[in-house]
């Protein structure tokens, strides 16, 4: 090709390119804001979070990450004390119940505002409840309206009992809240995240409640995605979602004492080395569950880790529909004597993590204390299993991978460590390993391992909340259908839960509590494990939550 | 030629069908599923299984996909369950696809923009210490895994030297304008160069991690084929035509001896999309490669079948192209 010709053809082409590079140009603008561009302000705090929130309508979520979002925007009629999981009044001053605990009397703090400029008052109370109750179709199942199908039961359409009755107002500073029985868990089930207080102007004005089933998943309201609307010290400020951040700026009519913070952000990192080092590289202000292994380091860097009271319990399940062996309590205590828990908790555990004697903490109301102890001993166990005919028994041991929790840091460690123990007293044990959820919790959940980990994070100090929830069936993962005791126990925990006197109740889990160690032994409780915090040495301000509950607002950076 | 590429888009479609048959039926014969995901750890076997009612998951395979058509046909590609719960998989597609393009495009550049040259030179002074340390660079290169090359990349650039950030595409708060998607590009459209500066600085530390497997692969083909020309007779009787050594490098040799290299970088390219999956969750960049692994990791059938039916789309369009092209030059292969 002559020069000149190819150099025309080179000319015509760049010419091309620059015109649409223009016209690009000139229909992108910059919708920056003032405050926007440069380097993060002194009032900004950057997270790191493992994974997306599912939503930012806390009351269809149970997700760990969208609470921690929604937290910071929301608040309760009731909440948490800094540093406990004892209750608190919130957006309630106070309360008070009749007799027979069914009636319940909430006093409404004055002054009050959500973020839209909807006055907090006793109608919203009802208006969040009747929302709550009314739920219909798709907004009715367990994966969406989890802790309302959980603690309070069915819905206004009445397919199931429901622990619902009325909201009713008392002038716009009281709200009456009327129950169809007493339990034992309210009004603490008032301060989970799912029931906090939402604007009833936005949810009406963004379609709150139109959520559906479509296809494969369920399809989420303009609310529910971009306009959460609560009374919390910050506000939702936007969803970069090609960025994987969420941004939450100070609400500054909000009743108590203002957010320091200007903006709080919170930057999905999921892979839990990357959030390690996005911390060491100062791109991130603070991470939450930082592996063990590292907490070490962290403090040798001059990092503040804070370590939570535990409040969680790792448990060795023990399905009795499989195995008839199982279905023994000499066998079951025989598991029990031929674990090293001591050694475990040294060996696979954090500090601090401690043996657990019951399946929930001592913070926990109603936990006894002088339950029937398991101190490692083969020999014992030995003598169990010959006594029970069960000398050569064979199980098979589910664990799962690709998960982490802080009940249960390394599951494979920990798997290792309780196989080896139980194959030093001859039992025969069939490892099957499953991804979390690639077949692990389908199967533990449909019964079909013999023994199985798992655990639980507490969401409120409520024993009902940890053994109501582990035993409160009988076709469970524990499969009590199978056993004679099984519906003494579930109906113990249905009573206990439905005493109205504290001190009564506290007596009865404690009973519930010493046969289920004694006599019942349906899993074999293994640890309590601390989760920890970390943050900049420069944050300071944030009280680290058993719950997992950390509250932004005090929180500051000094730059 | 008209009836043959109609005949090649016939089959291109065949393939198509029979792909998504195949992934939708392997991906549910997978343990587990998305109930899992939804529920957690907090389910029983009864809630499971209703459920799975509710979302049609208990029905036989062949019933689901004919509802997945029927959807499809209506543009409804699926909602996520897991990777962005509640958005639409056209959404979280079309959102990520500028990111991983534009990391895919960052690291082929750095790829043959070394490749190319180092293998050239380390042809021409074979058995130099460039030559040798090439070598041993694009040894290593195949062999260190990418996600452990990208949390070294990420200790000594981002933490021990603080030079380039960790994660993500963009600094936290750094409210920068979104035209494209293309954050670069972005910022330099919308003239905020700090956000522009920002997004590339992300970019370096991902794309070399990425890069580093086609760059051991292109720095060896051109090596090689450099070799292979450099004992041409074509060549030998350049020099005796007398013609500059550098105008025999540039138009005789590296013309040459680049077809095969020009081949490699497409196929590499290609391949950058299993890398993208490892490097984008490493340095938690938000684009189809993380959606894959995390979208496997919570059993998200919704984004899985778009995702991988996507990719594999997009091979078979190449294919189609290339073939059509070869008809076009070649009349006998329209037959």
């Amino acid at each position: 090709m002559p020069f000149m010709i190819r150099f025309r053809s080179r000319l015509t082409a760049l010419a091309v390119a620059g015109a649409v590079a223009l016209s690009l140009a000139a229909c992108a603008q910059s919708q920056r804001g003032q405050e926007g561009s440069g380097a993060p302000a002194a009032g900004t705090l950057t997270f790191g979070a493992a994974g997306a929130p599912d939503l930012f309508d806390p009351f269809y979520a149970s997700d760990g990450e969208t609470f921690r979002v929604s937290r910071q925007i929301f608040e309760g009629l009731a909440g948490f004390k800094p540093g406990t999981a004892d209750l608190q009044p919130e957006l309630a001053t106070g309360w008070s119940s009749s007799a027979d605990g069914r009636a319940w009397t909430f006093r409404l703090r004055p002054g009050v505002k959500f973020q839209d400029g909807t006055e907090f008052n006793a109608e919203a109370v009802c208006a969040n409840f009747d929302r709550w109750y009314h739920q219909t179709g798709a907004g009715q199942n367990l994966a969406l309206s989890y802790y309302w199908n959980e603690n309070f039961g069915g819905f206004a359409d009445r397919a199931r009992p429901s622990l619902f009755d009325s909201c009713t107002t008392q002038g716009p500073s009281t709200a009456i809240v009327r129950l169809t029985r007493a339990t034992g868990k309210f009004p603490a089930l008032l301060a989970l995240p799912s029931f906090a207080m939402q604007s009833p102007t936005a949810m009406r004005r963004y379609q709150a409640n139109d959520v559906t089933a479509q296809g494969d998943s369920f399809a989420y309201p303009p609310y529910a995605r971009a306009h959460p609307t609560g009374t919390g010290p910050f506000t939702f400020a936007g969803y970069d979602q090609a960025n994987g951040t969420i941004t939450l700026r100070r609400f500054d009519g909000y009743w108590g004492d203002k957010a320091k913070l200007d903006r709080l952000i919170f930057r999905i990192i999921p892979d839990e080395k990357a959030r390690l080092q996005a911390l060491q590289a100062g791109d991130i202000d603070g991470y939450d569950l930082p592996n063990p292994a590292d907490w070490q380091t962290l403090r040798d860097a001059g990092f503040t880790l804070q370590i939570r009271d535990p409040f969680n319990v790792l448990y060795l399940g023990i399905t009795q529909k499989n195995n008839p062996a199982l279905r023994d309590l000499r066998v079951r205590q025989a598991l029990a004597y031929a674990i090293d828990r001591q050694a475990l908790v040294s060996a696979a555990l954090p500090d601090g993590a401690e043996v657990a004697r019951e399946f929930y903490p001592d913070t926990v109301d109603g936990w006894a204390g002088d339950v029937q102890q398991y101190p490692h001993n083969p020999a014992k166990a030995r003598e169990l299993l010959a006594a029970a005919g069960a000398a050569n028994l064979t199980v098979s041991f589910y664990w799962p991978t690709e998960v982490s929790r802080p009940y249960l840091p390394d599951p494979r460690s920990i798997f290792g460590t309780l196989k080896a123990d139980l194959e030093a007293v001859g039992i025969t044990v069939k490892p099957v390993s499953k991804p979390w959820n690639g077949g692990y919790l389908d199967d533990v959940d449909n019964a079909r391992a013999d023994l199985f980990l798992l655990g639980w994070t507490g969401d409120y100090n409520s024993p009902d909340n940890f053994i109501g929830t582990f035993f409160g069936s009988l076709r469970n993962r524990f499969w009590l259908a199978a056993a004679p005791w099984g519906p003494e126990l579930v109906a113990a925990l249905q009573a206990a839960d439905a005493e109205p006197d504290r001190a009564t109740r506290i007596r009865m889990y404690q009973e519930i509590n010493r046969k289920l160690l004694a006599q019942y032994l349906p899993a074999v409780p293994i640890s309590h494990s601390p989760p920890a915090i970390v943050m900049r040495q420069e944050v300071h301000g944030l009280v680290a939550s058993p719950l997992t509950a950390e509250e932004f607002a005090p929180v500051s950076v000094a730059r | 030629m008209l009836r043959y590429a109609v005949r090649r888009v016939g089959q291109l479609l065949l393939v198509v069908a029979a792909l998504s048959v195949l992934l939708f039926a392997w991906l549910r014969s997978l343990p587990g599923g998305p109930v899992s995901a939804l529920l957690g750890d907090r389910a029983t076997a009864e809630s499971r299984a209703a459920l799975a009612a509710t979302l049609g998951l208990d029905q036989p395979i062949p019933v689901q996909y004919l509802r997945f058509l029927h959807r499809a046909a209506s543009g409804d590609l699926g909602i996520s369950t897991g990777v962005q719960r509640g958005e639409p998989v056209l959404s979280i597609l079309l959102q990520r696809l500028p990111a991983t393009i534009e990391l895919t495009l960052a690291a082929i550049l750095l790829a043959v923009a070394a490749g190319i040259p180092l293998g050239y030179l380390a042809a021409r002074h074979r058995g130099g210490w460039l030559d040798s340390a090439g070598v041993v660079g694009s040894l290593v290169g195949v062999a260190v895994p990418v996600f452990f090359l990208a949390f070294l990349l990420k200790f000594v650039f981002a933490v021990q030297l603080g030079w380039l950030p960790t994660s993500g595409r963009q600094s936290a708060g750094l409210d920068a304008t979104r035209v494209t998607g293309f954050f670069v590009l972005d910022g330099l459209l919308t003239r905020e160069w700090d956000a522009a500066w920002d997004a590339a600085a992300h970019l370096v530390l991902p794309a070399l991690a990425l890069a580093s497997i086609p760059f051991a692969v292109i720095f060896r083909i051109t090596r090689g084929a450099v070799l292979d020309v450099l004992g041409e007779d074509y060549v030998r009787t350049a020099y005796a035509k007398g013609l500059t050594a550098g105008v025999i490098r540039r138009r005789h040799v590296l013309r040459n001896a680049l077809l095969p290299v020009v081949t490699t970088i497409g196929l590499q390219t290609g391949a950058l999309l299993s890398g993208a999956v490892l490097t984008e969750r490493v340095f938690a960049y938000q684009g189809v490669g993380q959606a894959l692994a995390i979208g496997f990791t919570l059993r998200d059938y919704a984004v899985l079948q778009v995702v991988i039916l996507a990719a594999a789309m997009t091979y078979v369009l190449v294919n189609l192209v290339v073939d059509l092209s070869y008809a076009l030059i070649d009349p006998r292969l329209r037959t």
